[in-house]
């Protein structure tokens, strides 16, 4: 079996025997409208209403999106306009809170009779995939395709993040719980569950819980950059290649982080939707490193105030990893239901790009097999046909060839700038 | 409301510079020019000074002149510089290595964009250039250590051409020829340091010299005796490793090293020139873009082009 490029990254998972602490109710919350992949949603609440734990404050017909649920209880001050931290608008619900936290009448345990009621039921409880990606879970566990094995994504391979970690370590049986589930509900005879092989204690904990079970294996994944990119663990893992336009699913796979497969287990006993989430916060800005667990809509600065941070010290603030995570723009913005992390960086060393020197670098690490340098060639002269044997569609922005290229050029980039000038037929 | 850096991922790097990658090379390069000094006596040292300087000065101005960044910083007009200098026989006039600079600096480096643009490996068409411009100086071989016995430079013939060295003082570099050239093992040690921190891979030495034995061996001749006379081991390890002028992907850097071991034997074994390691790096330098087209990584997971 062909073996996939990938790199060394120094770990960094300073926080991997932090336990999750509950950050304290926050005196408000903005909770956006938009925060997974598909369409956003229109506010079901107006300006003064009451709203209470888990109520639905947000949903639209599109199928292809996913309700949002107030995870406090208080009145709406605002619905205000919001730009997301990929620059789109929505609407974002403003809730003071009235600290008593009364859950709404609508959260009970969801029936499930059949598959039908169980993918509703998965929309119903607002999850996407939490592993920063923020795809529709429902949208995922319907394919059209036959499925015969499921991943669980649990390599959590960039560097800091030990959100999904501290899930399997404090949450052991609902992560079973939730592989079971899923398997029960979809019919899906085997499942693999994948994890990095810099987390021996996860790696223990589950072939221990699942001795008795030959349905369940657990795969010891080399800590390699970008092991949790869908493409690399579904190879790795069942030796099965997703090709070009290809879903997972055309495969006879699904793909599922291991923290959603907990939560929907927990959705599926208590009925309470995805309101709140753990995330790591560090960064060099930091002074005490945690695992937080907040309620969604929480702004980051205070987050970060919790987490004893310096915040006049910060100058760049990263949700997510470093590798693949995006730059957020404001501290006030809100925690999301994709924020696995929040990375708070004193330091930013702005190198100059130089020319390529053709050292190969980036061809040597890219797990596609693509060749950065000849794309960043090809995007220079803007030639489409290059660009598209380069195949550079196939690039899924891991940004590994930035990381290693000698001459600070940002290859990962000039990719995604390559990818818009492709025209779609 | 404060200030926020905003880039795109990712945000972290592994900090290696091109300069560093630079500086990995001088010191590769430093064995086999410690060797040259000893060998060859104190005037080694100041050519190869003469060549740096004149790199790193036609570098600076060459820039200036096109008004661009300068980019003496990123090291790489030192190692031209020395490669170039370790080219040279150690009785070359000084001017005549000035002129070398300028051929590989100005001509062959920056007139084609600079670092990572130019299509020939600027050392080796230096040496090509100076060659056929000043063939009798080119060609002065001093015997080694001709400084110890106090007499002015004796002159004698290259093993190559000789062909009558013991593998001894091949390996060790005890024979005439250009001042760097001459020690396979302070090479081999240079290039295995470099190989081991990844800074080159070692596919395109060993089809070279892996070519070049084995053609050796077929035709007749001694494979052991051609591989270590002239300057293969320093073609292979720091020229055919070269990154603008050589294949990116591993598979195009095996066809680089055996077209060069091919055409160094063919030079050897039926031209009239004794060496033939520069012009069959020069050759596969132009044919690298071709070599290229056909090399290309194989793609995780596409479809071949129907059109294609």
């Amino acid at each position: 079996m062909k073996k996939l490029n990938g790199i060394k990254l120094n770990h960094r998972k300073n926080t991997e025997n932090s336990a999750t602490v509950d950050f304290p109710l926050p005196s408000r919350v903005k909770i956006p409208m938009w925060m997974n992949m598909g369409a956003p949603c229109q506010p079901l609440v107006k300006v003064g209403d009451e709203v209470k734990v888990g109520q639905k404050i947000g949903d639209t017909d599109a199928p292809f999106s996913v309700p949002v649920h107030s995870g406090v209880s208080g009145k709406v001050t605002a619905v205000s306009d919001y730009r997301t931290v990929g620059g789109a608008l929505c609407k974002a619900v403003e809730i003071e809170t009235d600290g008593l936290q009364t859950v709404s009448d609508d959260v009970k345990p969801p029936v499930i009779t059949d598959k039908d009621s169980f993918i509703k039921a998965v929309r119903e409880s607002g999850s996407c995939g939490l592993g920063g990606a923020g795809f529709p879970t429902h949208i995922k566990l319907n394919p059209k395709t036959p499925i015969d094995t499921l991943v669980i994504n649990a390599a959590e391979c960039e560097p800091y993040i030990t959100a999904d970690y501290r899930e399997m370590i404090e949450c052991p049986d609902d992560v079973i719980g939730g592989i079971r589930l899923v398997k029960e509900q979809l019919g899906i005879k085997s499942c693999k569950l994948a994890v990095e092989a810099n987390k021996p204690e996860a790696i223990k904990c589950f072939e221990k819980m699942t001795e008795e079970d030959d349905s369940i294996e657990i795969i010891t994944l080399p800590s390699s950059y970008p092991q949790g990119a869908e493409k690399v663990i579904i190879y790795n893992s069942t030796g099965r290649v997703v090709m070009e336009g290809q879903l997972p699913a055309d495969t006879g796979v699904i793909v599922l982080n291991v923290s959603t497969a907990a939560f929907l287990y927990r959705y599926i006993q208590t009925g309470m939707p995805l309101v709140t989430r753990r995330l790591t916060v560090d960064g060099n800005a930091v002074g005490e490193p945690k695992n937080v667990r907040a309620v969604i809509g929480t702004s980051f600065r205070e987050i970060m105030e919790f987490c004893k941070t310096d915040i006049d010290s910060v100058i760049k603030l990263i949700g997510g990893g470093p590798m693949m995570g995006m730059s957020i723009p404001d501290m006030d913005m809100p925690v999301v239901k994709t924020s696995n992390a929040l990375l708070a960086i004193k330091t930013y060393d702005d190198r100059k790009t130089s020319s390529c020197i053709r050292c190969g670098r980036c061809v040597r690490v890219c797990p596609m097999g693509l060749m950065p340098a000849d794309i960043d060639r090809a995007y220079k002269i803007k030639n489409i046909d290059e660009l598209k044997q380069l195949k550079v569609m196939l690039c899924m922005n891991c940004g590994s060839c930035t990381y290693v290229c000698p001459a600070n050029r940002k290859l990962a980039e000039t990719n995604q700038l390559a990818k818009s000038i492709i025209p779609r037929n | 409301m404060k200030k926020l850096i905003v880039s795109p991922s990712p945000h972290d790097e592994n900090y290696i510079k091109t300069s560093t990658i630079m500086l990995n090379v001088i010191i590769a390069l430093l064995p086999a020019l410690a060797v040259g000094c000893y060998i060859f006596g104190m005037r080694a040292l100041l050519l190869t000074a003469v060549c740096v300087t004149s790199c790193v000065v036609f570098e600076f101005c060459c820039r200036k002149l096109m008004k661009r960044d300068n980019t003496i910083g990123d090291l790489s007009a030192v190692v031209t510089g020395v490669i170039l200098a370790m080219n040279l026989p150690v009785t070359l006039p000084f001017w005549m290595a000035v002129v070398g600079s300028f051929v590989a600096i100005v001509i062959v480096k920056q007139l084609f964009g600079g670092i990572g643009q130019n299509f020939a490996n600027p050392a080796i068409t230096a040496r090509i250039v100076l060659m056929l411009s000043f063939p009798t100086a080119m060609t002065n071989w001093v015997v080694p250590f001709f400084y110890k016995d106090g007499i002015d430079a004796v002159t004698g013939p290259t093993p190559l051409v000789s062909g009558d060295a013991s593998y001894m003082d091949l390996f060790l570099g005890k024979v005439g020829g250009c001042l760097g050239e001459t020690c396979a093992l302070a090479l081999l040690i240079g290039g295995l340091y470099l190989a081991a921190r990844r800074i080159i891979s070692l596919a395109a030495p060993v089809g070279f010299i892996g070519a070049l034995a084995l053609l050796s061996f077929i035709a007749g001749d001694d494979p052991l005796y051609a591989i270590l006379s002239g300057g293969v081991f320093l073609g292979a390890f720091f020229m055919a490793t070269d990154y603008a002028t050589t294949p990116i992907t591993t598979k195009g850097k095996i066809v680089f090293g055996l077209g060069c071991g091919i055409i160094t034997f063919i030079i050897r074994h039926f031209g009239s020139y004794p060496e033939g390691v520069s012009f069959s790096i020069l050759l596969m330098n132009v044919l690298t873009p071709y070599i290229e087209q056909v090399t290309r990584t194989k793609i995780f997971g596409a479809k071949e082009d129907k059109q294609q």
